[in-house]
């Protein structure tokens, strides 16, 4: 008994009942500036389909840093503030005391949180404040072409380390989830990457949650995602992510750094 | 008559935020103004749940005013001279974002750690715009703890009319001084929904987004006439000041703050030895009081202007004046507080001796 | 068994022929087509039929040009002697 092999049209298939993937309407219809591949485009991606389940597109406030994504106000529909170089948690704690029961978020790079914000995330962090911290981590300063950054890895070539990143005059790797997740008011601290499938899906988990934590007012949540800077380690995309996968990642392993006992 | 009380300036300056429904305060501990943050963390949120945050610095103070004023809400702060360096930055930033916000400024002596006696060093920053960039702060000079208090009011106001940040300059001693206050009834904390404000996207309308960030030159430029517009509209609404004895004055003292009120002492003592002496003291040191200047100097031999500074505003009164007749100055420095009587000394030596 | 058939639209204007999503999709539909778009770039056309609407390729997409769709297909069970 054969069974045919009907040969379906495409106008069968392509149908609003069959519809599985959309870009997220909290996305702005608009082009992304991001180099192809970069992981930025993916992490707003991802985290405006998550505010666009949540169905808190009016209720959610983020602050943009200064870095590559000092335009994510242009593609996030959401209430946004620009905040100067490393201020973002600082700026987000104004937000939040203001408005404690809207959403507040921070999406910031490596430079921005870890060095020139450091002082800043440290203390927000120390005091709980109840906002997520979107993490950036692709070890360079992006925007300003390709300079060294604290999560630069050692050995890593970048502009302002051309013959490596020597720790002995330029100082160590700054895991700052790791150092931060000790603190009592911090909740939820998780690093993830954005340069497979899998750990898109896993990424856009992790955002979700902490977006729940910070619903149930648990404190400060921070999802470090570590990513890729195609133009500026001179790479491919696909190489870039291979970087990643091969060389970053091992440095700053992925899972969950600390997790709230929430009672189910 | 309002309540009447014996406060402190900084004191009397936290009661009147409290009174006047502020929202937030951020600020750091700093001598000579410590004492805002203290009296606010004992009063402030138990009667109007105002919230009151010890910032881990200036930095991060200014950039929470940043973001509770991106909301709608009256933020403010208070420093003194290295703080207020330390927010120059997120000045600039809350003036090309053009938001509300209000801070004092209790001038020290400096530059550097300096000392934490009352001075006036702090007056071109203030004026002239400490960050980068062009903008300008409206400025109030207090010279009594009454108007330590009543300028928190009326800073509010302006902050709000013109989406500006406003600074109450003041200085150590005014800070650390008692002195009688009438203060302001009080005002309910109310929220207002400013189209402007990131109170999260409304169901059907644009997002709303605060940025100071304008990569085409055009657009910069379109925010930066747009600035200069509100900086001449204040020129022309906002100019305050107050002036003594001009009808006959042959010669001007000018001052401001504490110094105007040594300065009106130092004054008296030049009439009863016959010397005709005007007073003009300028309240907001931004927008200047132009007019007035160039208008006596018009009919008088000359103007003394007393700082607790190397000579700052006096440069602002010779651009008012415009040669139009002397202008001398007189100081001191590093905390120093002149006296009336070395100020008369030395204006007889500059203007009476000289003839 | 029901049969799976997915269908994908790219919005080649905005595609950067990153080449991530022909990575990922399991099925080699996707490659680096000839011609260009307006910025340039060789946008990826499909060069098969064998897409099973996985979304792979919308997931790792970081400019969201891929739109998905996927429809089971009951197989009619034909006697054919």
């Amino acid at each position: 008994m054969a069974v045919d092999n009907v040969d379906v049209l495409v106008e069968d298939v392509v149908k609003p009942e069959n519809l599985v993937y959309r870009r997220p309407s909290t996305l702005l219809d608009v082009e992304l500036h991001y180099c192809p591949g970069c992981g930025h485009s993916t992490v707003h991606k991802i985290f405006m389909e998550v505010v666009e389940e949540m169905g808190i597109q009016n209720d959610i406030i983020g602050v943009a840093p200064v870095g590559c994504a000092v335009f994510a106000y242009n593609y996030m529909d959401v209430d946004m503030q620009q905040a100067a170089h490393g201020r973002a948690c600082a700026v987000a704690t104004g937000i939040k005391r203001m408005l404690p029961d809207k959403f507040v978020f921070t999406y910031q790079g490596d430079g921005d949180l870890a060095a020139i914000g450091g002082n800043e995330t440290l203390h927000a962090a120390n005091r709980g404040e109840n906002f997520l911290v979107i993490f950036i981590n692709n070890a360079v300063y992006g925007m300003t072409s390709g300079q060294m950054a604290p999560t630069t890895i050692e050995g890593m070539v970048t502009t302002t380390s051309p013959y490596g990143r020597d720790p002995k005059t330029m100082g160590w790797p700054l895991k700052f989830g790791e150092l931060i997740a000790p603190l009592p008011g911090v909740a939820y601290v998780t690093r993830q990457a954005v340069n497979t499938v899998q750990n898109v899906r896993r990424t856009k988990k992790a955002l979700q949650r902490a977006l729940e934590y910070q619903k149930m007012g648990l404190g400060f949540c921070l999802v470090e995602i570590v990513s890729n800077c195609p133009s500026n380690w001179k790479m491919t995309p696909i190489e870039s992510n291979n970087y990643v996968q091969n060389v970053l990642i091992p440095y700053y392993p992925l899972g969950d750094i600390k997790v709230p006992e929430v009672k189910k | 008559m309002g309540e009447v009380k014996l406060m402190k300036g900084n004191e009397a300056l936290a009661e009147a935020a409290i009174r006047a429904g502020v929202d937030a305060y951020f600020g750091y501990p700093i001598t000579p103004q410590s004492e805002v943050i203290e009296y606010l963390s004992r009063e402030a949120t138990k009667r109007t749940g105002m919230v009151v945050l010890q910032a881990e610095s200036e930095v991060a103070a200014i950039n929470m005013i940043y973001g509770a004023a991106g909301c709608g809400k009256k933020a403010m702060t208070t420093s003194s001279s290295p703080g207020i360096s330390l927010m120059q930055e997120g000045l600039s930033y809350i003036a090309s974002a053009e938001l509300p916000c209000l801070l004092a400024n209790i001038n020290r002596g400096g530059p550097g750690l300096g000392t934490i006696q009352p001075a006036q060093g702090d007056y071109f920053q203030a004026v002239k715009g400490g960050g980068h960039g062009d903008y300008r702060l409206l400025v109030l000079a207090p010279y009594n703890v009454q108007e330590m208090a009543d300028f928190v009011k009326l800073g509010f106001e302006l902050a709000f009319k013109y989406r500006n940040p406003v600074m109450i300059l003041a200085d150590g001693a005014l800070g650390q001084m008692m002195e009688k206050v009438e203060l302001p009834p009080q005002e309910q904390r109310v929220h207002i929904e400013y189209p402007w404000a990131t109170t999260g996207k409304p169901k059907n309308g644009e997002r709303r987004v605060i940025t100071s960030l304008h990569i085409q030159p055009e657009k910069m430029e379109e925010i930066n006439l747009r600035l200069q517009r509100k900086y001449k509209q204040m020129q022309e609404e906002e100019v305050r000041y107050q002036t003594k004895n001009l009808d006959d004055a042959e010669y001007i003292f000018t001052a401001f703050g504490l110094v105007s009120r040594i300065a009106m002492k130092a004054m008296d003592l030049g009439r009863q030895r016959g010397y005709k002496i005007g007073w003009i003291r300028p309240i907001t040191l931004f927008p200047f009081p132009t007019k007035i200047f160039a208008e006596v100097a018009q009919r008088v031999k000359g103007i003394l202007d007393i700082e607790m500074n190397s000579g700052q505003m006096v440069e602002d009164v010779k651009l008012a004046v415009s040669g139009a007749t002397r202008v001398e100055f007189y100081g001191r420095m590093g905390g120093v507080v002149p006296t009336p009587e070395e100020i008369l000394e030395n204006f007889e030596k500059m203007f009476i001796k000289g003839e | 068994m029901a049969k799976v058939v997915g269908e994908i639209i790219i919005d080649i204007e905005r595609c950067k022929a990153c080449e991530l999503c022909i990575q990922a999709c399991p099925e080699q539909t996707l490659a680096l087509g000839k011609s260009l778009n307006h910025k340039g770039y060789q946008y990826v056309v499909k060069v098969n039929d064998n897409c099973t609407g996985c979304v792979n390729c919308a997931i790792i997409c970081p400019d969201a040009v891929i739109t998905v769709y996927r429809k089971v297909l009951k197989t009619k069970q034909v006697e054919t002697t």
